[in-house]
């Protein structure tokens, strides 16, 4: 496939592996985190970590939407669904996720609820515009790359004088997570020489919003793309920049990454959205100034004032270990319910239900690397 | 039935008398389904079909069919019942002989596209030479059902000596498929009300009794079994295979036909082609003596033109089936969690 394969091809795998085994200082270790998980998703469905030498450690990051979303969020979103008036407009990541008592959106909407699985916002707005009799919720989440399409999608509902369709706005930010992950466990906190910065969250906001937070930990961040041969040559940046003391942004991902990124998508997010003072993040807690909700002359859009939700604070599984893995302070094979009780088909955690996810990527790619827990 | 006025194909709808067991029921069977379908054991005018079985060997399977939607690029319906009826007992390495196939109607729904199902059914029926010897309708109220639902039965006989069951891999044997992979269930998905976009692929929706004689003639005792890579695609027939037969299954994903535009539409749509549900191949194990010629023998057919050798049987207590990718790293290729797409067959 044109312009795919040129990103997966093994002779330019073999050569950038020889590359970064020449230049990887012998005795060092190198730990980077990739923040995002489309990178944990190719790292494991290309077997990078096969063509890695030993110094290098890769260690998952938060960025995974439905891995940070916290239990009491999933919660007060089927508590919403349960309503008779309302239906609940999701994308297909969240239907398994596990929430409290047992219970997910797919066991709520076997129950009857009426909960949909969309590919778009505007596929929500269709279904508001179609059944104006039905309170129509569009679940959202994600980073900034899935931002814009809710701003879009608000901006277009009140164009369009639909009143009947409102969003749950669960939309989070990246630089303050990176933020995060250095600082949150204090002296636990996770041992990092450098990050992988996040592909398509760049093209929206462009690489400048990392400068602040490597600057202050001295941290190189190399802003990659999604493919394989994207992740290697990012990983190979950062070993340079580690062996010569650098602590810089650079861009690897220049055919779609600009310093300033998508500026338009940029003006119609802080057009709709303003930030919270504080979110729960799974795994870092509550987090201020980390999320996004809508703006006061939005609010008839926003199912938390149009409803009244309350979303309280609930707690995960104790015996998962989801938290500290979306920290990167502990690997899926150290947490005792991994591919034991918590497998893809029946998640305990979030960790394991994304294809993003570190947990689900571990055990449908990699787990033949574990030689203590094979034969199960 | 004798002097009764002809059911108005064109505008008219299925109605609850159609299942009721009277006049419009037989109406019904006699101008949709009567001439499509007509054979010796139709004409027998029983509830059951009355033939004699040679001996030896036979085989049985039953399938239901809910595909959405009814018609797709490449099939619909009631071709696809056809294909995959005879698939299930070609893959024992079986003659299918027979075919029922029961429709559960939805009331309201058009006699045109019923014509059109029965039409495409009776075609694939007399192209695979394998009739559809008894029949049942029902019709159940509006929204008990989505317009046409078809359950089949079918029976084989297997040819003396051919004993092929998914337990009969062993370490060393040499794992063939067919043809690329990932049409029917890109054909589907492209077709989907909320999902559509452009593609040219059509469902390789086929019956593959003919390519199996040929095998079967080819490879004899050598072949240990087939499957068809339906619904979970290649990677979870290949995990059915390696946990049946206690052995892991190494592959090698260069060597996995894929049509660039089934790359491409798994690209955008974030699967994996290796999980796309295929309805007109299928894997055979062989004994690695016998691959060779086997290989040779599937693509003298046109349903096996390119066919390919895609990796090996090997000794794993874990009954992993495991992958060197085309970037060069290795990794598992697992069963699908969850459900990739509902309701493709």
């Amino acid at each position: 496939m044109k312009y795919v394969d040129e990103y997966r091809d093994a002779t330019r795998a073999r050569s950038l592996a020889a590359a970064i085994r020449a230049e990887a200082v012998p005795g060092a270790a190198y730990a980077f985190m990739e923040f995002c998980g489309g990178h944990t998703h190719a790292i494991s469905r290309y077997g990078i970590e096969d063509l890695l030498p030993p110094a290098i450690r890769m260690i998952h990051g938060p960025g995974c939407p439905v891995c940070v979303l916290p239990v009491g969020r999933i919660d007060a979103a089927i508590a919403l669904a349960r309503d008779p008036r309302v239906t609940l407009c999701t994308y297909a990541d969240l239907m398994r996720v596990p929430a409290s008592r047992g219970t997910s959106l797919q066991k709520a909407k076997a129950e009857g609820a009426d909960i949909r699985m969309v590919y778009s916002t505007l596929d929500a707005l269709a279904i508001a515009a179609a059944e104006p009799e039905r309170e129509v919720v569009f679940f959202a989440i994600g980073f900034e790359t899935t931002t814009p399409p809710t701003a879009v999608a608000v901006q277009r509902a009140q164009r369009e004088g639909l009143t009947n369709f409102s969003v749950f706005c669960n939309h989070v930010l990246t630089p303050v997570a990176m933020r995060a992950i250095l600082t949150t466990g204090g002296e636990d906190a996770v041992r990092l020489d450098g990050f992988v910065g996040p592909a398509h969250v760049s093209t929206v906001i462009g690489t400048a919003p990392y400068e602040a937070v490597s600057a202050e930990f001295h941290k190189p961040v190399v802003v990659a793309g999604f493919e394989p041969l994207d992740v290697m040559q990012s990983i190979l940046l950062l070993v340079r920049q580690v062996n010569e003391g650098r602590a810089e942004v650079e861009n690897q991902y220049i055919r779609a990454v600009t310093p300033a990124g998508n500026q338009r998508a940029q003006a119609v997010m802080a057009e709709v959205f303003e930030l919270r003072d504080r979110f729960e993040w799974r795994g870092l807690g509550w987090v201020p100034l980390s999320a996004l909700r809508l703006r006061a002359e939005y609010a008839r859009f926003d199912a938390e004032v149009r409803f009244g939700m309350e979303t309280p604070s609930a707690s995960d599984n104790p015996a998962c270990e989801c938290g500290a893995i979306l920290r990167g302070v502990k690997r899926p094979a150290e947490c005792r319910l991994f591919g034991t009780a918590c497998t893809p088909e029946t998640p305990m955690g979030s960790c394991m239900v994304s294809s993003e996810g570190a947990c689900a990527a571990h055990w449908t790619y990699g787990r033949f690397r574990m030689p203590a827990r094979r034969a199960s | 039935m004798k002097g009764h006025r002809r059911l108005d194909i064109r505008s008219g709808r299925v109605d609850m008398s159609h299942g009721a067991g009277g006049r419009a029921m037989a109406q019904l069977i006699a101008d949709i389904f009567a001439a499509e379908f007509a054979n010796e054991y139709l004409a027998q005018g029983n509830d059951q079909a009355a033939f004699d079985v040679p001996g030896g060997r036979m085989v049985m399977t039953t399938d239901g069919y809910v595909v959405s939607p009814l018609f797709f690029p490449g099939g619909d319906i009631g071709s696809l019942a056809v294909h995959g009826t005879i698939n299930d007992i070609a893959m024992a390495g079986a003659r299918p002989l027979y075919l029922t196939a029961s429709y559960i109607l939805e009331e309201g729904f058009p006699f045109a596209d019923l014509a059109r199902i029965a039409a495409s059914m009776g075609r694939a029926s007399r192209e695979a030479g394998v009739p559809v010897v008894a029949g049942d309708t029902k019709v159940v109220e509006r929204g008990k059902a989505d317009g046409v639902f078809i359950a089949t039965a079918g029976i084989g006989i297997v040819p003396p000596g051919i004993v092929l069951s998914g337990d009969q891999a062993r370490p060393g044997d040499a794992v063939l498929l067919s043809g690329p992979i990932g049409d029917h269930g890109v054909a589907i998905m492209s077709c989907r009300e909320n999902l559509s976009f452009g593609t040219e692929i059509l469902s390789d929706s086929a019956a593959l009794h003919g390519l199996v004689a040929a095998m079967v003639a080819r490879a004899g005792a050598g072949l240990r079994l087939m499957r068809d890579p339906t619904r979970g695609g290649v990677a979870a027939t290949l995990n059915e295979i390696a946990n049946q037969s206690g052995v892991g299954i190494l592959l090698s994903e260069a060597a996995i036909p894929v049509r660039p535009q089934v790359a491409a539409a798994c690209e955008l749509l974030g699967l994996d082609p290796l999980n796309v549900a295929n309805e007109g191949r299928l894997i055979a194990i062989a004994a690695p003596e016998a691959a060779p010629a086997l290989l040779e023998a599937m693509r003298a057919h046109p349903l096996g033109v390119d066919a390919a050798l895609i990796g090996e049987v090997v000794e794993d207590a874990d009954r992993f089936v495991q992958m060197t990718t085309g970037f060069g790293g290795g990794r598992i290729v697992d069963w699908l969690a969850g459900e990739q797409l509902p309701r493709i067959c």
